[in-house]
C-alpha cells in the first residue's frame, strides 16, 4: 500500500505540473497580442509596454514558463489587470459560495444517487426499478440551467421557498440561497452515480461470493451492507471524481443563472474583460480540485479493493 | 408420502417440483418430482451431465433459488422439519448452522475484498455465539482441520493470494464452521487441478469419518461418485432415473443413460493411441422442453415408441437398487 501511495502521489504532482503548463500556455494561445486585447486599442502604447513588462510578456517563453512555475509553487497568482487588486484576494472573496455549491452539489449526486442506486438494483426488474430508470433518463437530457430556471420558477418565484437570486454568507445563508443551485446541477449527477452504483450493484449480487454469503445464514442487510455494497462502491467512486469535473462546470453557467457572485461568475467576467490572468488562475484552481478529485478516489479504491493495489503493483 | 419417513434418514426429499417463470402458476418446470434421501452419515452422490437440475435440488434445499425459480410441489424433509415450510428468520437459523455448502469454483466463492480471517469469523459469529478472540481461535483450528499449512498467516491474506484448493478449504473450513449435520458440496473439484481434485475429496471423506457429516456430493464425472460415495442418485433432465448403492448401480447399471455415463468415465490406463473415450451421442439436454414420457429417448440407442408413455417412476430393479427405465435391464 505505501508503495501504491507514493507512486500515485508522484503521478499526482505529474498532473499538477502538467497543469500549470497547459494553463500557462494558455496565454500564448491567445492570437495577436494578448496584452493589447486586454487593455484595448484606446490606451497609449507605452502603457501597453509597462503592462507587458509587469507580466514578464517580453521574456523568452521558458524563462516565462520557470517564472511562472516558481511564482505558483509559492503560492503568488499575480496581479489583475482589470479588477485592480491581486488574484489571490479576488478569488478568496469569491470562494465561498462556490465551494458551497459544488460540496453541497456534490453531497447530493451521491446521497440520492447512492441510495436510489442500490434500492434500483435490489429492486431490479420491478416497476420501482423500471420507473427510477426512465427518470434518470429524463434528469440526464435536462440541462442545468433549463433545471435551475424551472426551479426558480416554482420554488422561488410560485411557492416563494428560496430566494432565487443573490448569495448570503454562512451555512443559513447558504443553505437558503444555494439549494436551488445544488439540485440543478445535481440533478443529471444523481442520474449518473445511480445508473453507476445499480449495474455495478447488480454485477455484485450475481456474483458466487453473494450467493455464498447467503448460504451461511447471512441476513439480507448483512449481505448488502458488508459484502456487496463495499466492493461495488469501487467503480462508482471514480465516477464521482468524474462527477466532481462536471460539477465545477455548472457552476460557471449555474452562478449566472442565480447571479451568485463566485468563482463560475468571476470566470465569466474575466473572460469578458479578457483579464486573462484571471481566467489562468481559475482553470489552475478547477483543474487542481479535478487532479486531487482524482487521486482521493484512486487511493480511496486502493484501500477498499486489494486487487487493485495487487493489480498497480504487478503492472 | 410420509409414510417413507425413516429416521434413520437426515434428508428426505419427496416429489420435488421445481420450475422457473414470473410467478409460480406460469412457471415451466425444469426439476419434475425428485425423489431422494440421505441417510445420517452417508455421502449421497447426485451424477448426471451440465444442465440435468443438479444445482437448482441443492438451492432448492438451501432455499437460495435464483430469481424467478419456483419450487411448485413436493417436501424437504430435514431432521423432522420441512425446510420449504419454514419461515425466513428459521431458513437464516437454518443456514448458519445446520447445513454448510461448497461451491463449484473456488475462485469466485470468496468475497475478493476482504481478509480470510474476516469472513470466516464473521461466518463463526454468525453461526456461534463467541466473542471476537474465541472466533479468531476457532478458525486457525478450522484451518488446521482443512489442512491448511499456517493457519494464523492465512488468516490475514486476501483470497486472490491462496491457490484454488487452498481457497476450497477455506470453503470448506467455513461450511464446518458450525459443525452441520449436512453438507452439500456441488462439484467442489471441477474447477481444480486433478491432484488437488484427489485431495479436496480425501478431505471431505475425512471430514464424514471424523464428524459423521452427511454430504450430499454433486458431480458430473461418475468416476468420482463411485471412490467417493455410499449412495447414488443418477439424475436426467430434470429426473432422478436410477438410484442406489454406489458399488450395486456401478457394477450393475440398469439404466441406458447411467450406462453410457459410466462408460465415458476415463480409466487411469495410459489410453491408447488413437483412444477416444466415448461420448453420449445425440442433442445434448436442454435444447428442447420436456413433454411426456421418457426424456432421455432422442439420445437412447435403445428407444422405441413405448419409451414416449414411460412415467418416469423408479421401479425396484433389487434391493434398494431402482431405475426409471422399464426396458433396460432386458
Ligand atoms: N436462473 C435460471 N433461470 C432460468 N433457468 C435456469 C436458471 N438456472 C437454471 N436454469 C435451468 O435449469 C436447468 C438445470 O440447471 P442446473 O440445476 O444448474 O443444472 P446442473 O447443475 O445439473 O448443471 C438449466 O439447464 C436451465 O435450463
Ligand atoms: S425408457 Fe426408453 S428411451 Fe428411456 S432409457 Fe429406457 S429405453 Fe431408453
Ligand atoms: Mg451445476
Amino acid at each position: 500500500m505505501l508503495n501504491y501511495l507514493f507512486r500515485r502521489l508522484l503521478l499526482g504532482l505529474a498532473q499538477l505540473l502538467g497543469l500549470v503548463i497547459v494553463v500557462f500556455l494558455i496565454l500564448q494561445a491567445v492570437p495577436g497580442d494578448p496584452v493589447r486585447i486586454m487593455l484595448g486599442e484606446r490606451v497609449p502604447a507605452e502603457y501597453v509596454e509597462t503592462v507587458r513588462e509587469r507580466l514578464g510578456l517580453n521574456e523568452p517563453m521558458l524563462t516565462q514558463l520557470w517564472t511562472y512555475l516558481t511564482r505558483i509553487v509559492t503560492g503568488d497568482l499575480g496581479e489583475s489587470v482589470t479588477f485592480g487588486q491581486s488574484i489571490q484576494t479576488l478569488v478568496a472573496s469569491r470562494m465561498e459560495p462556490s465551494a458551497y455549491l459544488i460540496t453541497y452539489g456534490l453531497l447530493l449526486a451521491v446521497i440520492f444517487g447512492g441510495v436510489l442506486g442500490v434500492f434500483a438494483a435490489v429492486r431490479s426488474g420491478t416497476v420501482a426499478d423500471f420507473t427510477l430508470r426512465i427518470l434518470a433518463t429524463a434528469l440526464l437530457a435536462m440541462p442545468a440551467f433549463w433545471v435551475g430556471l424551472v426551479l426558480a420558477l416554482i420554488f422561488g418565484i410560485a411557492w416563494g421557498l428560496f430566494p432565487v437570486s443573490g448569495y448570503q454568507p454562512g451555512l443559513v445563508g447558504a443553505f437558503r440561497t444555494l439549494t436551488l443551485p445544488a439540485i440543478a446541477i445535481a440533478l443529471s449527477l444523481v442520474a449518473v452515480v445511480l445508473r453507476t452504483l445499480r449495474s455495478s450493484m447488480k454485477r455484485v449480487l450475481d456474483s458466487e461470493y453473494i450467493e455464498a454469503a447467503r448460504a451461511r445464514g447471512y441476513s439480507e442487510n448483512r449481505v448488502l451492507a458488508r459484502h456487496a455494497l463495499r466492493n461495488a462502491v469501487t467503480p462508482t467512486i471514480s465516477i464521482v471524481a468524474v462527477v466532481v469535473g462536471f460539477l465545477i462546470g455548472g457552476t460557471a453557467v449555474i452562478e449566472q443563472v442565480f447571479s451568485i457572485p463566485g468563482l463560475g461568475s468571476l470566470l465569466v467576467q474575466a473572460v469578458e474583460r479578457r483579464d486573462y490572468p484571471v481566467v489562468q488562475a481559475i482553470a489552475l484552481l478547477a483543474g487542481t480540485v479535478v487532479i486531487v478529485a482524482g487521486l482521493v478516489a484512486d487511493l480511496l479504491q486502493a484501500a477498499l479493493d486489494p486487487r487493485v493495489r495487487n493489480a498497480i503493483r504487478n503492472g | 408420502m410420509s409414510e417413507h419417513v425413516r429416521d434413520d434418514e437426515l434428508l428426505q426429499i419427496s416429489d420435488l417440483r421445481i420450475g422457473f417463470g414470473a410467478k409460480p402458476g406460469e412457471a415451466s418446470p425444469i426439476v419434475h418430482g425428485l425423489s431422494l434421501s440421505i441417510g445420517r452419515g452417508r455421502i449421497l452422490g447426485l451424477v448426471g451431465e451440465s444442465g440435468s437440475g443438479k444445482s437448482l435440488t441443492c438451492r432448492a434445499v438451501m432455499r437460495l433459488l435464483p430469481d424467478g425459480g419456483h419450487v411448485l410441489s413436493g417436501s424437504v424433509i430435514f431432521d423432522g422439519r420441512d425446510i420449504l415450510a419454514m419461515s425466513k428468520s428459521e431458513v437464516l437459523a437454518f443456514r448458519s448452522s445446520e447445513i454448510g455448502m461448497v461451491f463449484q469454483d473456488p475462485f469466485s466463492s470468496l468475497n475478493p475484498t476482504r481478509r480470510i480471517g474476516s469472513q470466516m469469523i464473521e461466518a463463526i459469529r454468525n453461526a456461534l455465539n463467541l466473542s471476537k478472540e474465541d472466533a479468531e481461535r476457532r478458525a486457525v483450528s478450522l484451518l488446521e482441520e482443512v489442512e491448511l499449512p499456517n493457519p494464523a498467516a492465512k488468516l490475514r491474506m486476501y483470497p486472490h493470494e491462496l491457490s484454488g484448493g487452498m481457497r476450497q478449504r477455506v470453503m470448506l473450513a467455513i461450511a464446518m464452521a458450525a459443525r452441520p449435520s449436512l453438507l452439500i458440496a456441488d462439484e467442489p473439484t471441477t474447477a481444480l487441478d486433478t491432484t488437488t481434485q484427489a485431495q479436496i475429496l480425501e478431505l471431505l471423506r475425512r471430514i464424514r469419518d471424523v464428524d459423521g457429516t452427511s454430504i450430499l456430493l454433486v458431480s458430473h464425472d461418475f468416476g468420482v461418485i463411485a471412490e467417493m460415495c455410499d449412495d447414488v442418485a443418477v439424475m436426467y433432465g430434470g429426473f432422478i432415473v436410477e438410484s442406489g448403492p454406489v458399488e450395486e448401480v456401478y457394477l450393475r447399471p440398469k439404466h441406458p443413460y447411467t450406462k453410457a455415463l459410466i462408460a465415458s468415465v476415463p480409466t487411469l490406463a495410459v489410453p491408447e493411441r488413437g483412444y477416444r473415450r466415448p461420448t453420449i451421442p445425440g442433442p445434448p439436454l436442454g435444447t428442447t422442453p420436456y413433454a411426456s414420457g421418457c426424456p432421455f429417448a432422442p439420445r437412447c440407442a435403445l428407444a422405441r415408441p413405448e419409451c414416449e408413455d414411460v412415467s418416469m417412476t423408479l421401479l425396484p430393479v433389487a434391493s434398494a437398487h431402482t431405475s426409471a427405465c422399464p426396458f433396460g435391464g432386458e
